[in-house]
């Protein structure tokens, strides 16, 4: 083993954190210097996520690589266990690569109360938890980084947020956007991962039956997936659930996210969008398929019809939004709706179409973010009735939203197209066993989702980028996209391009790492 | 075998030596020097420590008195456990007690007092030993509740610790005699062989005993239901007796329900197991809705210590069903006690240093603390975050392990009490972040409050800054604390 192979993935979650704490040494005054060491952390993570990404062996993506496994906590027999795959890789560059975006559009973008350490510690922390959760193989180990998450985030809604007041029903008086939503956010997800680290508790004490030792390593864990069956299975799943589906977030779970993202500041939303949500997605197919394949059989169904309930509840809630940034928050409702309903067929072509889903909706809804927060910055109003002639008022910017919004609302060529494409296609043919006709309804009810989602979306830029621009802006100059931004940006469209051109680009890296993950889970039914 | 080990014996000895040299020393110092007192206490507790580190090193084991006072690991990291608590204390106490002109000589006499008491219910193996220990450790904790003599609060605090500490006495001491009476045996080794022997395990008197007993430790872990006392000491004590008493005293009734139940009764589980389950699920329930209304900061402190004693009492309920539970169930307790301690003792740290520069412990009055005193602010949500159990945080595991030991057993009971914890937990981080919120979400007043330069803060600092290297190592490297735990786990027959 080379020593690159020992400590490449290591670095690549430790490092961010490490600068965090050398940021915290540098002098407040001295803002530059943080920026600066800020991207250099993020910067060289990004370059080590790279160069794992180029010397992972393809042939090979199914099995776990840049592996290491050392004790960690032996008494309750925890692990510092991490490795990526096909499945986990293009989802670790995604994170690291946004992280560096936002380090970049944040240069000369600060939401009050300014302070950019405080700000930039949060987000390499808030790294360290990403990357963390995508490469962890033991249970505690992803708990302690899908926790992590949680206090940079929450930490951002609440200094850097919204600070407008809002009514909340419920409340007597009216209260700041921010506040209710971060800890609106936290708690929704607490309650979750709650429940998940009861299920993944349970998990480890029954794979301790039939005199084996009991373990928290999700490898071992899937090689015993037999002895977990029955009432016990279907509430282990059910707890895992509850963590995973308010993080990704599905219909009913999802009422947090609109608030975050709207109260969020720019970055904060970019990142929650491009990654937060995905560590949702991703337990399901890192831990409860391949653990409890015969229950997530079951459950199927059932995680199908949340999911078209969300892509046409999410549809319809951007048609009745009059802010932007609410409306891209419910759109990414609809998306992750289209992400776990290729991850309920149980399929190759489903979970394929999950994961190139998850990789196209950070991009895609990452970079429209951006451009809210951007037309926010300018306009000081997210309200649609004010804006208009976006395209003439800063041609630049408003071409970059009308591209994103077209790549958001599947156009061909673009990279949104293929996860909603394929999630349909898997759909048409679900996993034996699965009931044929229920899911061919959930592709026709996915694909009225899909029209209309390009309708809310033409809809969006019709009122947003087209016609005149209101009287309001009469006689003032609009600075159009600045450096920063258009560094930021350009990486995002290109990926949004070269996916939609070659989705190879990720199915390549995947499809061999989900072969390998369905027919080892689902070998009884395929096998016959 | 009366042969006594002087090294076994050698902590409590310095302890009770300190307190000694504090008494007359105290006696001939000029006032404006007293604070003096404060460096021999912490001085002899950090040498009690030698002997305790050198016995856990060397993995010795001495039982003095016919067995009546061991020190085997369990005792030894519990006394460790109680000097490291016992030395925050103290430093938390330093600046507090000089500011306000307190008499210093008796406040560290009695504190030191309380703290050998503790240290000698670790060892105690024996009834008599058990009771005696326990009213050491709580009967100066009467008088330092009522140390400001002036006000009406403390003088309610005090009064009503003294009396519910002897109400609840009175029942412990009669459910000793029962059981005395049952067994003819005074030792936990004796009373639980004379358990399995002579088949009392069906006796309803021995419930009763086991019942009254357990009545008598709720009030000292100021368990549901019997909590109603401690809002109220907690917030007219002077903070530093506070946090000691949320801390130490707490600890102190929760070691002497170890020593009894795993050595004494862990035949008759169906005696205690339900009891405290019901304890366990509702501490954490009551106390947790009532501390969402909590508008002052010790107030809520006070009721988080409750639930805290809730999440506790789990393992306790996950040994009584759980087949092979026991050592389990002892070690996630043991576990919980020590991450608990510190993590505790530094948010009361926090507090203090913050109430002194603020004036008040109303919560809306740290309105931006995190934007005039980052420093504080940070602490402040990592101790806050911590108790809440959040990851990295040590607390997290402190819950994790809480959990691992109810979910041991398989059976229904088992899965709900997890279940009710893991509501409480999300329950409980909202009235946390809400400090959290306060001290850093919302807009600092206009007046920003001067730093006081009242009284020294090093001690305060240095007692905030061991707490923070605890709770941040702990949290990130578990397996020290599992090391506490299995030393102790060895208790279990």
């Amino acid at each position: 083993m080379e020593l690159f192979e020992i400590w490449a993935l290591s670095l690549i979650v430790f490092l961010p954190l490490a600068g965090a704490l050398v940021a915290l040494a540098i002098p407040k005054e001295r803002e530059e210097a943080v920026k600066l060491w800020a991207l250099g952390v993020s910067g060289v993570t990004l370059i080590l996520a790279v160069i794992v990404a180029a010397r992972f062996d393809f042939g090979a993506a199914g099995r776990f690589q840049f592996e290491v496994d050392l004790p960690w906590i032996g008494a309750i027999g925890a692990n510092y266990h991490i490795g990526v795959d096909g499945i986990s890789l293009p989802l670790l560059v995604l994170s690291a690569l946004v992280v560096v975006l936002c380090v970049i559009y944040s240069w000369k973008h600060w939401d009050e109360p300014h302070n950019p350490r405080g700000f930039l510690v949060l987000m390499l922390i808030l790294a360290t938890g990403m990357n963390g959760t995508f490469v962890a193989l033991d249970l505690v180990l992803f708990f302690i980084f899908f926790e992590l998450v949680l206090l940079p985030m929450y930490f951002m809604i609440g200094i850097w947020g919204d600070r407008t007041m809002r009514k909340i029903p419920g409340f007597k008086k009216e209260v700041e956007t921010r506040l209710y939503a971060a800890i609106k956010f936290f708690i929704f997800t607490l309650f979750g991962s709650a429940f998940m680290l009861l299920g993944f508790l349970a998990l480890y004490f029954k794979s301790g039956s039939g005199g084996l030792d009991p373990t928290f390593d999700i490898p071992e864990l899937i090689g015993r997936g037999f002895l977990f069956e029955g009432t016990f299975a279907w509430l282990v799943f059910g707890a895992m659930f509850l963590g995973f589906a308010v993080k990704v977030p599905m219909w009913p779970f999802h009422t947090w996210l609109p608030d975050a993202h709207t109260a969020a500041p720019t970055v904060g939303s970019v990142l929650l969008a491009a990654i937060l949500l995905k560590l949702g997605s991703y337990a399901f197919i890192r831990i409860s398929i391949p653990i409890l394949p015969e229950t997530a059989r079951e459950w199927a169904p059932f995680i199908a019809v949340l999911s078209v309930i969300g892509i046409i509840y999410g549809s319809l809630a951007c048609l009745a939004q009059t802010d932007v940034k609410r409306l891209i928050a419910f759109s990414s409702v609809g998306h992750m709706g289209f992400v776990m309903l290729g991850i309920a067929t149980l399929t190759e072509v489903g979970i394929n179409a999950a994961i190139i889903g998850m990789v196209a909706h950070g991009l895609i809804t990452g970079l429209l973010f951006f451009l809210a927060g951007s037309m926010h910055h300018r306009y000081h109003t997210r309200e649609m009735s004010r804006l208009g002639g976006n395209l003439k008022l800063m041609p630049v910017l408003g071409g970059i939203l009308g591209f994103t919004a077209m790549a958001s609302l599947g156009l061909p060529g673009l990279a949104g197209f293929w996860g909603e494409f394929m999630a349909l296609l898997g759909s048409y043919q679900p996993l034996p066993g699965l009931s044929t006709d229920f899911f061919r309804t959930a592709m026709v009810i996915g694909a009225i989702g899909t029209v209309l989602t390009a309708g809310y979306m033409l809809w969006m830029l019709q009122k947003v980028n087209l016609g005149e621009p209101s009287s309001e802006w009469a006689g003032k100059k609009f600075h159009d996209v600045d450096r920063y931004e258009m560094i930021a940006w350009v990486p995002l469209i290109v990926l949004i391009v070269a996916v939609g051109v070659y989705p190879k680009l990720v199915l390549g890296v995947t499809t061999d790492a989900v072969v390998g993950l369905v027919e080892t889970a689902f070998s009884s039914v395929l096998g016959g | 075998m009366t042969r006594i080990d002087w090294l076994a014996i050698a902590p409590e000895l310095v302890v009770a030596g300190t307190l000694l040299v504090v008494l007359a020393v105290d006696l001939f110092l000029p006032r404006e020097r007293k604070y003096y007192v404060a460096a021999l206490a912490v001085l002899g507790t950090t040498l009690a420590m030698v002997p305790v580190i050198l016995m856990a090193v060397a993995g010795d084991s001495y039982s003095m008195f016919d067995g009546s006072y061991v020190v085997d690991q369990f005792a030894l990291v519990l006394k460790g456990v109680f000097l490291v608590a016992g030395y925050l204390v103290l430093l938390i106490s330093v600046s507090y007690v000089e500011s306000d002109r307190f008499y210093q000589g008796e406040y560290y006499l009695l504190l030191l007092s309380s703290l050998l008491g503790s240290m000698v219910l670790t060892s105690g193996r024996d009834l008599v030993v058990l009771f005696v220990a326990l009213e050491l450790t709580t009967g100066p904790l009467f008088l330092l509740a009522g140390w400001r003599k002036g006000d009406l609060r403390s003088n309610e605090a005090s009064l009503k610790f003294f009396i519910i500490g002897v109400l609840s006495t009175g029942l412990m001491l009669y459910g000793m005699s029962l059981l005395f009476g049952l067994t003819g045996e005074l030792s936990f080794a004796g009373i639980r062989e004379a358990i399995a022997s002579a088949g009392l395990a069906s006796e309803p008197v021995l419930g009763l005993a086991v019942l009254l007993i357990l009545v008598g430790f709720g009030f000292k872990v100021s368990a549901v239901p019997f909590h109603f006392w401690a809002p109220d000491t907690y917030q007219g004590s002077p903070p530093p007796v506070t946090a000691y008493l949320s801390v130490s005293s707490k600890l102190a009734g929760f070691v002497a329900m170890l020593v009894v139940i795993y050595l004494a009764l862990p035949a008759v589980t169906e005696f205690w197991g339900p009891a405290l389950w019901l304890m366990a699920a509702a501490s954490m329930t009551v106390a947790n809705l009532s501390a969402l209304r909590q508008t002052h900061l010790i107030r809520l402190l006070a009721y988080s210590s409750v639930a805290q004693a809730g999440f506790m009492l789990v393992p306790f309920a996950g040994a009584a069903i759980a087949d092979d539970g026991l050592a389990e169930g002892l070690g996630a307790t043991v576990i919980y006690l020590v991450i608990y301690a510190v993590m505790n003792l530094g948010a009361f740290a926090v507090v203090i240093a913050g109430g002194r520069r603020i004036g008040s412990y109303e919560i809306s009055e740290w309105r931006g603390l995190g934007s005039y005193a980052p420093r504080q602010g940070v602490m402040l949500a990592v101790f806050f975050l911590s108790l809440a159990g959040l990851p990295p945080l040590a607390g997290w595991f402190a819950k994790f392990v809480m959990f691992r030991a109810i979910l041991i057993s398989t059976g229904p009971a088992g899965v709900w009490l997890a279940v009710i914890a893991a509501v409480n937990a999300v329950v409980a981080f909202y009235y946390y972040a809400r400090v959290v919120k306060s001290a850093w979400f919302d807009k600092a007043p206009d007046v920003i409050p001067e730093d006081t330069e009242a009284g020294p803060t090093g001690p305060l600092n240095l007692a905030v800054g061991v707490s923070l290297v605890v709770v941040l190592v702990v949290g990130a490297f578990p397996a020290i604390a599992t090391f506490f735990g299995d030393a102790a786990a060895a208790l279990v027959p």
